[in-house]
């Protein structure tokens, strides 16, 4: 049986086709201003590779979630991607960490299902967007950040906030400090503030990292190495949430 | 006896232009109002007075950013926007008070009564802070009859064993009738959304006719049991059963109870202040010290600012048992500290019961509405 699933996220919105166990298609567009048109883009997209939509039954999520005039029925990102995550890990009991646009959320799963979670608040330290203000700060892209992140260390970032922790970079900039070095002040402000979150949740099992920020394997090791547990990731952790959605539609 | 509005008063909305001339009228009518800000409140030494009690707890945005000149930004919402009431002559009972009323709850709210004392009449009951100390129940005894004084040499007003007998009586009565109306809700499908029965309960914390509102209470709840038994089902079987805990919510109600509400639960019970808490002991009217008998009954509130504060933990046990729930979510405002620190000990008794457990820290503002609303299905998608 087919079905889809689309996840709305504050930069990305990511959808997949699948067929009972396997992915026929995925693909992500940028958000941009309006879930409305991103949600019709993504129609028109899968209609022009030959999926009616009218008769698969979709779900949607994330924080555009209900701007998907198509889907039968809207669930959140947490049971999405908690859903998603399982498929695409192959286990049942672990912990998802998400770092979101603009949130970071940690869900625990056992036995194939959300048994708790958090999600950070008002905050923007240790999401996507504290990254994406530093890297700016840096005229970087995000990877290029985690990138350069890698061969540098010894800077430490001590400000929680984005603003301040912006200022921060900036002034390291202007004493000379070298960009790696201050790139991975940053990934390990991040790090740090996504472990204490998972400390919130019950742990046990390893933990498998989804969200944008899958493709930088360095936050994984870095994750892994703070949480004493090892820390998977892939390209495919993106659609996490779409995935879940979708196993969900076929339920419907 | 001529009462004057405030300066600003042609500039606010209808609703409150009229809650100030029912209060005018109350005060004109020779009444006398007490302003009170806490379930430990001992309402019966106000009946037996013969002054009016009403809650003056701030549950709006609206003056918080004005309590913001006097007080700092990270303090409970609740707290300032109390404070930002009486700054602005914007809530017509802390305008017409007499006299207001306060304990030695937490530290943001003992700290702010002193501020609010060089605006307005304050007086501050010492609250224990452990009642199960051996001192407690004689301070706390000492502490009302010191109330009583004070209410007699302020207004005059003579306070009888028999007029506090006559109040306990009637305030039993109308706990009665609020625990009667919110245990409604141990059916299931329960009768009601909780959104709704909080709205009734709540008037019976601003009103001037104690007597007719607490008959109406009991009326509603008649109401509700019939239609329910004639087969009406307003909440489906479907909805998720879930039990609210922490700090006082009125200020935050759409955003918790009617977000659980809109998003697949219903709220079967309330724990806190405002809910069940505060109104399932009832005070011994035959009992030989009257008014010992009534700082005995507001000892047993599990409030967190107790320290220890076992009477919360036992009640959540005991209405888990009752009320059968199937999540508990523990609202906290934000910077109370109380509250906050408490949810480890919540988190713990959760787990221990078996029972799924979501914390949410949330202030008066509307800016977190939509994370909260993402916590709060996805807690109920879960169950
Ligand atoms: S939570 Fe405690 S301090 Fe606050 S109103 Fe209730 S009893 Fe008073
Ligand atoms: S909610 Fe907490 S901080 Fe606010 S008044 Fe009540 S006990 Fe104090």
């Amino acid at each position: 049986m087919r079905s889809v699933g689309i996840d709305i996220g504050s930069s990305g919105t990511k959808y997949v086709v699948m067929e009972d166990q396997a992915l026929l298609y995925h693909r992500t567009i940028p958000t941009g201003f309006s879930s409305v048109k991103a949600a019709q883009q993504a129609k028109e997209d899968m209609e022009a590779r030959g999926y009616d939509m009218a008769l698969l039954p979709c779900i949607s999520t994330g924080y555009g979630r209900g701007s998907v005039p198509y889907a039968a029925k809207t669930l959140t990102e947490i049971t999405c991607h908690g859903r998603g995550a399982a498929y695409l890990m192959q286990k049942e009991t672990f912990s998802v960490i998400d770092i979101g646009g603009q949130d970071t959320k940690v869900i625990r799963m056992e036995g194939g299902s959300v048994k708790e979670f958090t999600m950070n608040d008002k905050c923007a330290a240790g999401t996507g967007r504290f990254l994406e203000v530093m890297a700016s700060a840096m005229e970087l892209e995000p990877e290029a950040l985690c990138r350069i992140a890698k061969r540098g260390g010894n800077v430490h970032i001590s400000s929680m906030c984005t603003t301040f922790a912006e200022s921060e970079v900036i002034s390291l900039i202007g004493q000379g400090v070298s960009r790696q070095d201050i790139a991975c002040g940053i990934v390990e402000s991040i790090v740090n503030k996504v472990a204490s979150q998972c400390g919130m949740v019950e742990s046990g099992g390893s933990y498998y990292l989804t969200g944008g920020l899958c493709e930088c394997p360095y936050i994984a090791e870095m994750l892994s190495r703070a949480l004493g547990a090892q820390v998977e990731t892939g390209p495919m952790a993106r659609y996490a949430g779409a995935v879940g959605a979708a196993l969900y539609a076929r339920e419907l | 006896m001529h009462v004057e509005l405030p300066a600003s008063f042609e500039a606010f909305s209808e609703a409150r232009r009229n809650g100030f001339l029912k209060a005018k009228a109350v005060k004109e009518h020779g009444g006398r109002i007490a302003g009170t800000f806490c379930t430990f409140t001992p309402n019966e030494v106000f009946d037996a007075a013969g002054i009016h009690t009403v809650s003056l707890c701030g549950t709006s945005e609206e003056t918080i950013p004005a309590a913001e000149s006097d007080l700092p930004k990270n303090l409970c919402p609740l707290i300032k926007s109390s404070y930002g009431f009486a700054l602005t002559d914007k809530c017509p009972y802390t305008y017409f008070s007499d006299l207001i009323v306060g304990e030695t709850t937490c530290d943001g709210k003992k700290k702010m009564y002193e501020l609010l004392g060089r605006l307005k009449r304050v007086y501050v009951m010492q609250l224990p802070q452990n009642a199960d100390h051996p001192q407690a129940l004689a301070l706390w005894t000492e502490e009302i009859r010191a109330l009583i004084q004070r209410l007699r040499s302020e207004f005059g007003a003579a306070v009888s064993d028999e007029d506090l007998r006559q109040a306990c009586k009637h305030r039993n009565r109308q706990r009665r009738a609020r625990v009667a109306l919110m245990e409604l809700q141990k059916q299931t499908p329960p009768p009601a959304f909780f959104k709704d029965l909080y709205k009734v309960l709540d008037s019976l914390n601003f009103s001037f006719d104690q007597e007719s509102s607490t008959q109406a209470v009991e009326a509603m709840t008649q109401k509700l049991q019939r239609e329910y038994d004639e087969g009406a089902r307003p909440v489906s079987a479907a909805h998720k059963r879930i039990l609210i805990t922490g700090c006082p919510i009125t200020g935050v109600l759409e955003k918790t109870v009617g977000t659980i509400e809109s998003n697949g639960g219903v709220v079967v019970c309330m724990e806190n202040c405002g809910g069940i808490k505060p109104a399932r002991h009832m005070v011994d009217p035959q009992a030989e010290d009257i008014v010992q008998a009534i700082a005995e009954r507001y000892l047993e509130i599990g409030c967190a600012v107790m320290s220890p504060n076992r009477r919360r933990m036992e009640m959540i046990r005991q209405l888990v048992e009752e009320f059968q729930p199937e999540g508990i979510v523990d609202v906290i405002l934000q910077a109370c500290h109380p509250y906050s620190v408490e949810r480890f000990e919540m988190r713990a008794l959760a787990k221990e019961m078996g029972i799924p457990y979501l914390p949410v820290e949330t202030d008066f503002s509307s800016a977190d509405a939509g994370q909260l609303t993402t916590r709060l299905s996805a807690f109920i998608e879960m169950l």
